[in-house]
């Protein structure tokens, strides 16, 4: 089944890092096909930093997302930029402290989304104390919610992208993402 | 053991040339093929190899000719306009038969026009940008994997045949990270020297062929010279014959070499009405189109060019024969197109879509054009 | 009967090419010489020289040595002669060039191959014209000479290309002329014992088309010119810009020591991968 998966935000996030975790963990731990691409454009210079995977046990041929089945917004002009785009019933994943939720309660309600709510940013600065590591909580998130890549592959492939002595560190923010849904 | 990476199209490239012995790479940054330079600049000391960046990709493509004679693997990387700047002198690693492998990440064009978008700008260039008759190879990759492997093919031809071999990538395949298996081992062409006799002629090459190639300061005093020469090497510029001799052999060396050169693949062409003759990353477009016609019932197959240079004659001509039409998705205007038609030469319908602006062909774009040919054909 | 003198540098020389293709008077020949009899009293064998050459009557000098010879695209040969170069440092590369190829075309290339400080000897023969295509000014072009494309004398300004490759960076840098074939032969030695790049200028004549474009008709006369207007870097340095217009200064030009190109790259690969440069690796099976 092809799952296709946009994570936005600002730049200094960890937006794009997020997306290859995501990626290595189905292609190289999980044993399933992944195509992770992201925004090269001028825009990738400014504010707004966005990633894409998709996840398949099949042979991917399309390599891009052009309808989302799962947004992950990690900024509110990310939200309201790709929110559109979310298929219907998808399913919408918000940094609550980061968005202004009554601006999409029509939209929510409209199109069936499923939304949840990680308040990632937090968790990362106040139970981890890095608020770096607010991309793997956010990763944590996206597992327990989603399911397209399992945990163990998720570990794995944080523990193969994250610096060396940070490791510890990454896998808490980690379980605590996961802990958030 | 074999090895596996989640990576960059442009890395997994710069990972195909280490493997293939590539030991030299000169170039500029340019978007989006910077990424190989860069790896490059990483890889190539591990390895005992040299990495430097040029003030421009003029002096880039002619570095890694010097380099080539100097015994080394070479390789240059770039894009759009960095590959018009380097012509002039691709054109004299032909005259000269000095293997290199020069990569060009395509992106919108002409002049600056999209550095961070994708196009196949450059099919053409490739096969007539340099002035004169030439004969080149170029290899399209649609996937990371395709990537590192068509590197690793280009090293190989670029030394088998003594020409400069071009990977015609771009944006889109550049800039995707997708699993990447690294093979314990690689096959690869090495270079041998040839034998120096007292009437050693470093150009007297069989006809259709090349002859093996000494590296400077053995003791083989050759002259290598952009101008027409004989078979010793000097300048013979006036003589028509001379001329003759020479280009017809450089170019006869690849075209009659065709068979060991040309690769395509064929999917679902058995039972097809519609074929898609695509090459580089619209072929991703194209796999899912035909999924999606065939699960609507119409029979389309899909022929996918590897090495749009030789142009694989051969191929084409023959699915003329088994279907009335054929499409041709292409990042451009128009540009392969007109080779397929060409060669099919009106024995059946060939459909351009041509896409420009820097994003792939959406699935159903050419779905779409499936149904129009199908609807009425019915 | 007349004794036939043969040069002594004429074992260096492809004999197969003879007769060579410059003009009577040209003063390829005299750099020629310059260049074999440095070469000599270098500590330069001549099995180790390999010779780099781009487009124009200068960068056909290497067509006729004995040695293996790249004769590339125009302006370029620098580019070439580094990728030579740091393929394999063991070789001594030599690069022939011209005022046109290495200052108006190859312009940049030429900076920036005294920037890296690259480890080239390079010949730069400058007769201030296009000779190869006719008779076109150059860059090196005085301030009023004349040529097929300055038919009412030219209104730029000259380069003073010796200058210029020192201030960019090069290990040494020399100027002389055809008039001074024992000064030019030295400092070509003194090219070849020094590391990185080294650039020596050598003045020289065209009558073909210079001297007939500029009332200079004879050898004899562009000769007489060049040596007149010929002063050493000594005398120049206690003289005003004005006084210096149109005098060709001459001497060493020499740069306190910078380091070299190949000793850094060296070091770099050695020290990131612990073993030595990889050399011809084309003709070797991979592990």
């Amino acid at each position: 089944m092809r799952k296709e998966v946009r994570i936005a935000g600002f730049g200094g996030q960890g937006v794009l890092m997020a997306g290859i975790i995501l990626g290595k963990a189905a292609s190289l731990f999980d044993n399933i096909n992944a195509v992770q691409t992201q925004s090269y454009g001028p825009e990738a210079r400014g504010g707004a930093s966005r990633t894409e995977v998709v996840v398949s046990d099949e042979e991917i041929d399309y390599p891009k997302v052009s309808h989302p089945d799962i947004l992950v917004a990690m900024s509110h002009e990310a939200l309201i930029k790709y929110m559109d785009d979310l298929k219907d019933e998808g399913i919408l994943i918000i940094d609550p402290d980061l968005v202004v939720e009554e601006e999409i309660v029509d939209f929510v309600k409209e199109h069936n989304i499923n939304l949840y709510r990680a308040p990632a940013t937090n968790t990362a600065t106040e139970k981890i104390g890095l608020r770096i590591v607010a991309n793997i909580v956010m990763i944590g998130a996206i597992v327990k919610v989603t399911d397209i890549v399992s945990v163990e592959a998720a570990k794995q492939a944080i523990l193969d992208s994250v610096p060396k002595g940070t490791e510890d560190k990454n896998i808490q923010a980690f379980e605590a993402g996961y802990a958030l849904l | 053991m074999v090895e596996e990476q989640f990576v960059l199209g442009n890395e997994a490239c710069a990972l195909g040339a280490i493997a293939a012995g590539c030991r030299f790479f000169a170039g500029y940054p340019i978007t989006p093929s910077t990424e190989i330079a860069e790896k490059m600049s990483y890889l190539l000391p591990k390895y005992g190899g040299t990495f430097i960046q040029m003030e421009d990709e003029i002096a880039s493509i002619g570095t890694i000719i010097g380099a080539s004679w100097s015994g080394l693997k070479t390789m240059t990387a770039t894009s759009g306009p960095g590959i018009s700047l380097m012509q002039e002198n691709i054109g004299y690693g032909f005259i000269t038969e000095t293997p290199m492998v020069i990569v060009n990440v395509q992106r919108g064009s002409p002049s600056t026009a999209q550095p961070t978008m994708s196009a196949q700008a450059d099919m053409m260039q490739v096969r007539w940008g340099s002035h004169g008759d030439y004969e080149p190879i170029a290899l399209a990759p649609s996937s990371v994997q395709e990537f590192f492997d068509f590197t690793i093919e280009a090293f190989n031809l670029a030394e088998k045949y003594r020409l400069p071999v071009t990977i015609l990538a771009d944006e889109v395949v550049g800039h995707m990270r997708e699993k990447l298996i690294i093979p314990d081992k690689v096959n690869i062409v090495t270079r041998t020297r040839p034998e120096l006799t007292d009437d050693y002629l470093p150009f007297d090459a069989p006809e259709n062929g090349t002859t093996p190639m000494p590296a400077f300061g053995e003791g083989y005093n050759i002259h290598v010279t952009g101008l027409t020469h004989d078979k010793r090497g000097y300048p013979d510029t006036n003589n028509p014959e001379t001329h003759h001799n020479l280009i017809k052999r450089l170019c006869d060396k690849v075209l009659a070499n065709r068979a060991d050169i040309c690769s395509i693949k064929k999917e679902f062409c058995d039972d097809a009405d519609i074929i898609i003759v695509s090459c580089g990353s619209p072929y991703r477009s194209v796999g899912a189109a035909i999924k999606m016609a065939r699960e609507e019932g119409i029979k389309v197959g899909s022929l996918k060019i590897n090495t749009p240079w030789p142009f694989p004659e051969e191929e084409i001509k023959s699915i003329a024969n088994d279907v009335d039409n054929i499409i041709v998705p292409e990042m451009n205007l128009g540009q392969m197109v007109h080779e397929v038609e060409r060669v099919v030469a009106g024995k059946a319908n060939v459909h351009l879509i041509g896409k420009i602006g820097g994003v792939l062909h959406k699935p159903e774009e050419i779905l779409e054009k499936i149904k129009e040919i199908h609807e009425g054909e019915c | 009967m007349v004794e036939e003198k043969v040069s002594p540098y004429r074992k260096y020389l492809r004999e197969e090419r003879l007769p060579h293709l410059f003009c009577p008077g040209c003063g390829n020949g005299t750099v020629m010489n310059a260049f074999f009899k440095g070469l000599e009293q270098s500590d330069i064998d001549f099995e180790d020289i390999v010779m780099v050459s781009g487009i124009g009557c200068s960068s056909r000098v290497p067509g006729y040595v004995k040695c293996d010879s790249l004769h590339t695209t125009h302006g370029r040969a620098l580019t070439f002669a580094t990728g030579l170069k740091l393929g394999n440092p063991d070789l001594d590369v030599v690069v022939f060039t011209g005022d046109g190829d290495s200052a108006s075309i190859g312009g940049n290339h030429l900076i920036n191959a005294a920037r890296r400080n690259v480890d080239l000897t390079v010949i730069c023969i400058n007769n201030n014209i296009y000779g190869m295509t006719g008779g076109q000014i150059s860059p090196t072009s005085p301030r009023g000479s004349f040529g097929t494309t300055a038919p009412y004398g030219s209104r730029e300004n000259p380069f003073r290309i010796a200058e210029i490759v020192g201030a960019a960076g090069a290990s040494y840098v020399a100027r002389w002329t055809t008039a001074h074939p024992m000064q030019l032969a030295k400092a070509i030695q003194k090219g070849l014992n020094s590391t990185g790049f080294s650039f020596i200028e050598a003045v020289s004549q065209c009558p073909t088309y210079y001297g007939r474009k500029n009332k200079l008709k004879t050898t004899i006369d562009l000769y007489n010119h060049i040596k007149e207007h010929t002063i050493t870097k000594r005398k120049a340095e206690k003289m005003d810009v004005t006084e210096l217009q149109d005098k060709i200064i001459v001497g060493d030009f020499e740069n306190p020591r910078r380091g070299a190109l190949c000793k850094a790259l060296k070091e770099l690969t050695e020290e990131v991968s612990g073993g030595p440069l990889a050399t011809k690796s084309a003709y070797e099976e991979l592990d």
